[in-house]
């Protein structure tokens, strides 16, 4: 009989097909988890609707589910659930370590141009806070392109959502 | 499927998807020869997005019109697309349009959707709250090319040209409020017909990898 706990476990060792070094569950796209009796039910909120990652999120948690002896039933949910909220203070962390500044908070009102260009976000390799929005938009829709004036270094910033 | 009237719900989310694959579609076609590298890489992830909310859109349309995200988009004639006239036009090589229809569509996009985060039925309200999360981004990056273009003769001529297309998008209730935003009296607007040539050229490049494939192949 598989349990909750161990499907979570599952799940927890899939990394995110795009940024490896963090997993689905640090990144917050598991929403539940329930089984009943061979059956595993898995929502599934996923990030930026137009993510080619999400099939690959889809399949891989069919395939843990599956090596777990049990019958698999991902239901993505098209709802509001999913923010960059939703990444683990854990999740967070490994993300700066890999050269990728994590999203600041959300908060009551959507960002604005004057927010995003003021040298407030951190630079993940030094920790200045001198950087500058060089692209809202970059290898991904989730991240934008900054550059630290202190270490001279682009790096990608995530984007709040 | 026909052009036949479909339930308002469908009616609503194939017109709203259809907007945003073709305009997806359009924006990507400065993928690679945008002016700058920079804006081949926003104009990219701005027709990714789309196309994103396109296919969310979609799948709860097939809910209703039966098969999937893929044959909605791609399975119909040309003449069964809903898609409003503005998005339909090839501006490219020309920038200043180009900016001009990001502006004008954004914001109106912006209307439509908080309306929508508003509506009655709980799985529309939170696609919409889903997809204006996205929209942000797009409405910062127009923002950011209007206060750089906003007095250029082209752009001026191309917002002039492109007005009665942007009411267009919008049901009538909702123009007044883009009228408002945008700083322009309301005109007449150039409504939601039958799509003409120029979308028929787009829609046989858009749907060729999925009408020389066998009915029923898998990607």
């Amino acid at each position: 009989m598989v349990t909750e706990a161990a499907v979570w476990e599952a799940l927890a060792e899939i990394p995110d097909p795009e940024i490896p070094v963090i997993s689905l569950v640090d990144l917050g796209v598991v929403k539940s988890v329930s089984v009943d009796a061979a059956r595993v039910r898995i929502e599934f909120t996923p990030t930026f609707m137009g993510c080619p990652a999400l099939e690959v999120m889809r399949t891989q948690m069919e395939e843990a589910v599956a090596a777990l002896g049990a019958e698999p039933q991902v239901d993505v949910l098209l709802d509001d659930s999913w923010s960059t909220d939703r990444i683990s203070p854990t999740g967070r962390e490994k993300l700066r370590e890999a050269g990728f500044a994590p999203p600041p908070p959300r908060t009551e009102s959507a960002p604005t141009l004057l927010q995003l260009q003021q040298p407030v976000h951190r630079c993940p390799y030094c920790g200045s806070t001198e950087t500058r929005l060089d692209n809202l938009f970059g290898p991904t829709p989730c991240r934008s392109v900054r550059y630290c004036g202190s270490c001279r270094q682009p790096f990608e910033q995530f984007k709040t959502i | 499927m026909t052009r036949a009237q479909a339930e308002p719900r469908t009616e609503l989310l194939l017109a709203l998807a259809d907007d945003e694959l073709i305009l997806g579609w359009r924006n990507s076609e400065w993928t690679g020869i945008a002016p700058f590298l920079e804006e081949d890489v926003a104009f990219s992830s701005i027709a990714q997005n789309e196309i994103g909310h396109a296919r969310a859109l979609y799948e709860l349309a097939a809910r209703e019109l039966g098969g999937d995200a893929d044959s909605i988009a791609f399975d119909r004639r040309p003449e069964e697309y809903r898609c409003a006239p503005l998005v339909q036009l090839q501006l490219v090589p020309d920038w200043a349009r180009t900016i001009a229809r990001h502006v004008l569509y954004e914001t109106a996009d912006a209307i439509r959707v908080e309306a929508l985060k508003d509506h009655e039925d709980a799985e529309l309200a939170g696609i919409a709250a889903k997809i204006e999360r996205e929209e942000v981004y797009h409405r910062l990056h127009a923002e950011m090319w209007l206060e750089r273009l906003r007095s250029e003769p082209r752009y001026v001529e191309a917002v002039e040209e492109l007005w009665p297309y942007a009411l267009g998008v919008l049901d009538a209730d909702l123009r007044p409020a883009l009228a408002e935003r945008v700083g322009r009296d309301e005109v007449e607007a150039v409504e939601r017909t039958a799509p003409g040539e120029e979308f028929a050229a787009l829609w046989a490049e858009m749907t060729m990898v999925r009408r020389s494939a066998p009915v029923g192949a898998q990607w």
